[in-house]
C-alpha cells in the first residue's frame, strides 16, 4: 500500500468478506460501495435473513404492532454482494486469509470485517432452558416466538433480569394487559447501566405500571410440568412464582467462539481493535487486513483513558462500521479514528430514556434539570471531578449539551445554573452503582482495561 | 464610517439579500456592539446554544432590553395574555407544549397532521382555481397568505362561517408584525390591538362553546383535556391558541412564498418537481436551509456568564441566533449558497433545534410540500414579474410582501 498500486488494485478488484450480516455488516458494505470499492463483496450471516433491525423486537413486535419479519433494515444503496445467509462462520485462517463456513466452504479474502455481534445469554441450566415457554430475545425468530406466546394470553410472564431488554419486555407485557413478574438480582432495574439513584426511579415506574418487581433476588431454578412446559420459577428468597412464560434477559454473550485458536485477539469480552478498527492478534500486534465493528468490537477510547470500550449500542454499530469500511480501503494517512461518544435509547412504560457518555463509570450523580419525582429529568454522572455521562428521562432534547460536556471533559459538578433547576438538584450524590465484580444482566457498556490481547480472560462456556 | 453590522441586518435595504451580511457576521464567532445583543451566526455555535440549558427564553431573565433593537417587538405581548410557551422555560414550557402536543402529534395523536392531507389539498386546489387573471398574480395575497390561515382555522376548529372574520384579524395582527415605516405607528398599533382583543374574545367564546359541545378539533381537546398535566386555564388556552395562529401563519406564508420564488429562479428544479411531486420533500428541506422563514431567534438570554469560542457572554445578556446565517455556514454545508435539493447532508437550523424547535414542523412541511408541488403542476409556464420582489419590513420573519408572477394558464 505504499504507492505501489496495491491499494488501487484492492479497491478495483479486491475481495472483501464481511462476517455478520446485521446492522454493522450492512452499513459497512454500503459504505464500501459508497467509497468506490468495486471488487467482490461477500456477506456471511448465521441467520437466514437479510439484515434486520433489532430494537423493535422488544417493543413494537411484542406489542403485536408489527410482525417480527417486518423489521428489515432500510437500504441506503445497492451493495452488489454475494450473500451467504444461514451459514455461520466457524473458523479463520489468518495466514491463508480464509474464513471457514459451517457447510465446509472456505471463503478467501483480502480484507475481512468481523461484525458477528452478540447473542442472548441463555439460562445456564440447560434442561430448564429447554422447557417449553422459556425464551430469550435477541433474534427475529426469538422475537416472533415470544410475540406469538404473548398473543396467546399467558396467565403470567416471568422476566429474569431487569436490564434494558428485560424492562422493555415487561413494559410491552403490561401494555398488552398481561401479568408480569420481574426478578432482578441487583437492587433496582437498570442499576448496572444507570446506578441506584436512577434505578429507583425505574423501579417506581415499573411498580406504578403494575409490574410485580422483585429486586435483590436470584432465580434458583425453573420448574416444568410433566409435559415439559415451564410452570414455576423458584427464587432465592424461598418464594415461588407460578408462570407459563419465562423470558431470560441476562445480557449478552459475544460471538467470538468461532475465532478460538485463530490467533486473533478475541475473547469473551470481544475482539480488540485499535481506534481505526483494525483487529489485534493475541500478541497485541495490530493486523493489516482484519477489521472489527459493532457489538463484538472493543476499542480504546480517548475519552475514557484509552481503556478498551465495548458498546452494545445501535448508533455505535453504524458509526464504527462506517469508519471500519472507510479505513479498509484507505491509505494509512487517510484513515479515521472511531471516536463515537456512547449513546443509547430505550422506550419503556411510556418514558423515553436516552443516555450519552458512560454513566456506569460515574461515581456521583446530580440532577441539574427537572426532578426524579416527576420522572422528567437530566441526570449527570461525575467521575474524578469530570462529567462522564448523562441520562435523560423524557428530556432528550437537552442531551447534546451534556454530550459536549462529556466530550470536553467538563468539570463535575457543573458549576453553572440551568433552566428548571430544583433545590435538590444542586448537589451531587452517590450514583450507587453495584460492585462491578458482581455479575448482573450487565451494563451495555464495558470497560475492559488496557490489554489488547485480553489474555487474562479465558473463555469459559456459560454453563 | 460604515454602518454597523447589527444595523445592516435590520436595514430594509438588505432584506432581499441579507446573505452577504451574514457572511461578514460569521467572521466573528460572537458579534457584539456596545450595549447591543450578542449575535451568533455560525452553525455549530448556534446549534450548541439552542441546546444549552444556561440559555433562557423567558424575557424576565433579561438584564436590560435597552440596547436590543428587536426587544420592542415584544409589544405584541402587551395584551393581557400570559406569554405563550415559545417564551417560557421548563417546566412551564414543557407542560404547556406537552398538553398542546397531545391532540396534535405522536404519541397520542399520530394521525392528526397526515389526516389533514386531503383537506390541505382541497384548500390548495381551491386557491389555485381562484387565481383569476393569469397575467398578474400576487402569489402572496392570493395564495400564500390565505392558505395557512385557513389551515389554522380548520386545525383549531373555527367554524367555516367564521373563517372570514378570522382572516381579517389575522391580517391586522400580521400587519403589526410588519409595520409600514410611512404609516402612523399609533394607528397601526391600535388596529392590531383591536384585532387582538376581538380575536381573544372570539376565541374565549369558542372555547366556552367547545367545552360544552366538544368536537374532534384541537381547541376542543385542549379545552376538555384531563391528562396527567391537568387542564389549561382559559388564559393559557388563549395564549396558546394565539401562539399557534401567529407562529403557524407568519412562517408558513414565507416558506411557501420563498419556495415559489426560489423555484422560479431555478427553473430546472421547478421542472423536475412538475414531473415528480415526490421531489417536494427534499425541496422543502433545502428551502428551510436556503431561505428559512425565521431568519433569527432574538429572544434568548443567559442565566450565567457563558463562553462561546473565547467570548464571554455575560449573565442576563440578550442573544440573537441567526439561523439563516448558520444555514449558509461553509464550515457545515458544502457550497452553501447553492440551492441544491439533492443535498443529502441537510441538518439545517431552519426549524430551530432543542426544546423550542418548531412545534408545527410536520404541518408546515406538509403545507409547503403540497403547495409547491401543486403550483408546479398546475401553473403553465410560470414566471416572475419582479425580481427581487418587494419584501416585508420584518427582518426576523423575512419574506416577500408581494410576489407578482404570471403564467399562461392553469392546468386542471
Amino acid at each position: 500500500m505504499n504507492g505501489d498500486g496495491s491499494l488501487e488494485r484492492l479497491r478495483r478488484e479486491g475481495r472483501i468478506v464481511v462476517v455478520g450480516a446485521s446492522l454493522a455488516g450492512l452499513r459497512a458494505a454500503e459504505t464500501l460501495r459508497d467509497k468506490g470499492f468495486a471488487g467482490s463483496l461477500t456477506m456471511i450471516g448465521d441467520e437466514p435473513y437479510e439484515p434486520y433491525d433489532r430494537p423493535p423486537l422488544s417493543k413494537q413486535v411484542l406489542l403485536g404492532m408489527a410482525p417480527a419479519d417486518s423489521t428489515a433494515l432500510p437500504r441506503r444503496r445497492a451493495v452488489d454482494a454475494t450473500w451467504r445467509l444461514g451459514v455461520p462462520a466457524t473458523g479463520l485462517d489468518m495466514a491463508a486469509r480464509r474464513v471457514r463456513l459451517a457447510d465446509g466452504d472456505e471463503v478467501p479474502y483480502d480484507r475481512l470485517l468481523i461484525a458477528t455481534g452478540v447473542r442472548a445469554r441463555p439460562w445456564p441450566r440447560e434442561a430448564e432452558a429447554e422447557l417449553d415457554g422459556v425464551f430469550v430475545l435477541r433474534t427475529r425468530e426469538e422475537g416472533a416466538a415470544l410475540a406469538r406466546r404473548l398473543a396467546d394470553g399467558p396467565k403470567r410472564v416471568f422476566v429474569i433480569g431487569a436490564g434494558f431488554t428485560g424492562s422493555e419486555i415487561a413494559s410491552a407485557c403490561r401494555e398488552r394487559g398481561l401479568s408480569v413478574t420481574v426478578a432482578e438480582r441487583g437492587a433496582a432495574p437498570l442499576v448496572g447501566a444507570l446506578g441506584g439513584v436512577v434505578g429507583a426511579v425505574a423501579a417506581d415506574l415499573q411498580r406504578e405500571h403494575g409490574v410485580d418487581l422483585r429486586c435483590g433476588v436470584m432465580v434458583t431454578s425453573l420448574e416444568g410440568d410433566s409435559s415439559g412446559r415451564v410452570r414455576a420459577a423458584h427464587l432465592s428468597d424461598g418464594s415461588t412464582v407460578e408462570t407459563d412464560v419465562v423470558v431470560v434477559s441476562l445480557g449478552a454473550t459475544r460471538n467470538t467462539e468461532w475465532l478460538a485458536g485463530s490467533g486473533l485477539g478475541a475473547g469473551p469480552r470481544g475482539i480488540a481493535c485499535d481506534a481505526g478498527c483494525r483487529a489485534f492478534d493475541i500478541r497485541g500486534i495490530v493486523t493489516d487486513d482484519i477489521y472489527v465493528a459493532g457489538d463484538v468490537a472493543r476499542s480504546p477510547h480517548a475519552l475514557f483513558g484509552y481503556q478498551f470500550l465495548s458498546l452494545e449500542h445501535w448508533g455505535n454499530a453504524v458509526a464504527q462500521a462506517e469508519i471500519a469500511a472507510h479505513n479498509m480501503i484507505s491509505e494509512s494517512a487517510d484513515r479515521l479514528p472511531h471516536m463515537w461518544v456512547p449513546a443509547f435509547w430505550s422506550s419503556q412504560f411510556g418514558v423515553n430514556i436516552k443516555s450519552v457518555g458512560v454513566p456506569s463509570l460515574g461515581t456521583e450523580i446530580m440532577v441539574p434539570q427537572g426532578t426524579l419525582a416527576s420522572r422528567r429529568f437530566i441526570g449527570v454522572y461525575g467521575y474524578q471531578g469530570r462529567v462522564i455521562g448523562a441520562v435523560a428521562f423524557d428530556h432528550a432534547r437537552w442531551l447534546p449539551f451534556y454530550q459536549e460536556l462529556v466530550e470536553t471533559t467538563a468539570p463535575f459538578p457543573p458549576p453553572f445554573p440551568t433552566v428548571d433547576r430544583h433545590p435538590d438538584g444542586q448537589r451531587p450524590m452517590d450514583a450507587d452503582f453495584p460492585d462491578p465484580s458482581v455479575p448482573t444482566h450487565g451494563p451495555t457498556v464495558t470497560l475492559s482495561g488496557y490489554s489488547p490481547a485480553d489474555r487474562r480472560m479465558t473463555f469459559t462456556p456459560a454453563h | 464610517m460604515t454602518q454597523s453590522l447589527l444595523h445592516q441586518i435590520l436595514d430594509y435595504a438588505n432584506r432581499a439579500d441579507p446573505y452577504p451580511i451574514y457572511e461578514e457576521l460569521r467572521k466573528t464567532p460572537v458579534h457584539h456592539e456596545e450595549d447591543g445583543p450578542y449575535v451568533v451566526g455560525t452553525y455549530y455555535e448556534i446549534r450548541s446554544l439552542l441546546h444549552d440549558p444556561r440559555i433562557s427564553s423567558d424575557a424576565r431573565n433579561l438584564a436590560s432590553t435597552a440596547g436590543d433593537p428587536l426587544a420592542e417587538s415584544a409589544q405584541e405581548e402587551e395584551t393581557a395574555l400570559p406569554p405563550g410557551f415559545l417564551r417560557l422555560d421548563p417546566p412551564e414550557h414543557d407542560r404547556l407544549r406537552r398538553m398542546t402536543n397531545r391532540p396534535f402529534g405522536p404519541p397520542h395523536s399520530p394521525h392528526r397532521v397526515d389526516g389533514m392531507r386531503g383537506e390541505l389539498h382541497g384548500i390548495v386546489s381551491g386557491l389555485i382555481d381562484g387565481l383569476g387573471d393569469t397575467g398578474r398574480i400576487d402569489l402572496v395575497e392570493q395564495f400564500s397568505y390565505p392558505f395557512p390561515v385557513t389551515v389554522i382555522c380548520r386545525l383549531l376548529g373555527v367554524p367555516r362561517d367564521d373563517e372570514a372574520r378570522f382572516h381579517t384579524w389575522a391580517d391586522a395582527i400580521a400587519a403589526s408584525l410588519d409595520p409600514d415605516p410611512d404609516a402612523d405607528p399609533a394607528q397601526g398599533g391600535k388596529a392590531s390591538h383591536d384585532a387582538r382583543t376581538q380575536l381573544g374574545m372570539y376565541l374565549a367564546g369558542l372555547i366556552e362553546e367547545r367545552r360544552k359541545n366538544p368536537g374532534d378539533d384541537i381547541l376542543s381537546e385542549l379545552a376538555t383535556a384531563k391528562g396527567q398535566d391537568g387542564a389549561m386555564t382559559t388564559m393559557e388556552l388563549l395564549s396558546t391558541a394565539a401562539l399557534l395562529l401567529i407562529a403557524g401563519h407568519e412562517t408558513t406564508v414565507n416558506l411557501v412564498t420563498n419556495g415559489m420564488l426560489t423555484l422560479l429562479r431555478n427553473p430546472d428544479v421547478l421542472q423536475r418537481l412538475r414531473s415528480d411531486p415526490r421531489l417536494a420533500v427534499p425541496i422543502v428541506e433545502e428551502l428551510l436551509r436556503f431561505e428559512p422563514p425565521v431568519q433569527l431567534v432574538p429572544q434568548r438570554t443567559t442565566l450565567a456568564d457563558i463562553e462561546v469560542r473565547g467570548v464571554t457572554i455575560p449573565k442576563g445578556a440578550s442573544i440573537w441566533l441567526v439561523l439563516a446565517s448558520g444555514n449558509r455556514d461553509p464550515e457545515r454545508f458544502e457550497d452553501p449558497d447553492r440551492f441544491d435539493p439533492d443535498r443529502r447532508d441537510i441538518q439545517h437550523l431552519g426549524l430551530g433545534s432543542g426544546i423550542h424547535s418548531c412545534f408545527g414542523a410536520p404541518l408546515a412541511r406538509l403545507e409547503a410540500q403540497l403547495a409547491l408541488s401543486e403550483l408546479a403542476r398546475r401553473l403553465e409556464n410560470p414566471r416572475l414579474l419582479e425580481d427581487p420582489p418587494t419584501y416585508r419590513q420584518n427582518a426576523v420573519l423575512r419574506g416577500p410582501r408581494h410576489l407578482p408572477i404570471a403564467c399562461d394558464g392553469i392546468r386542471p
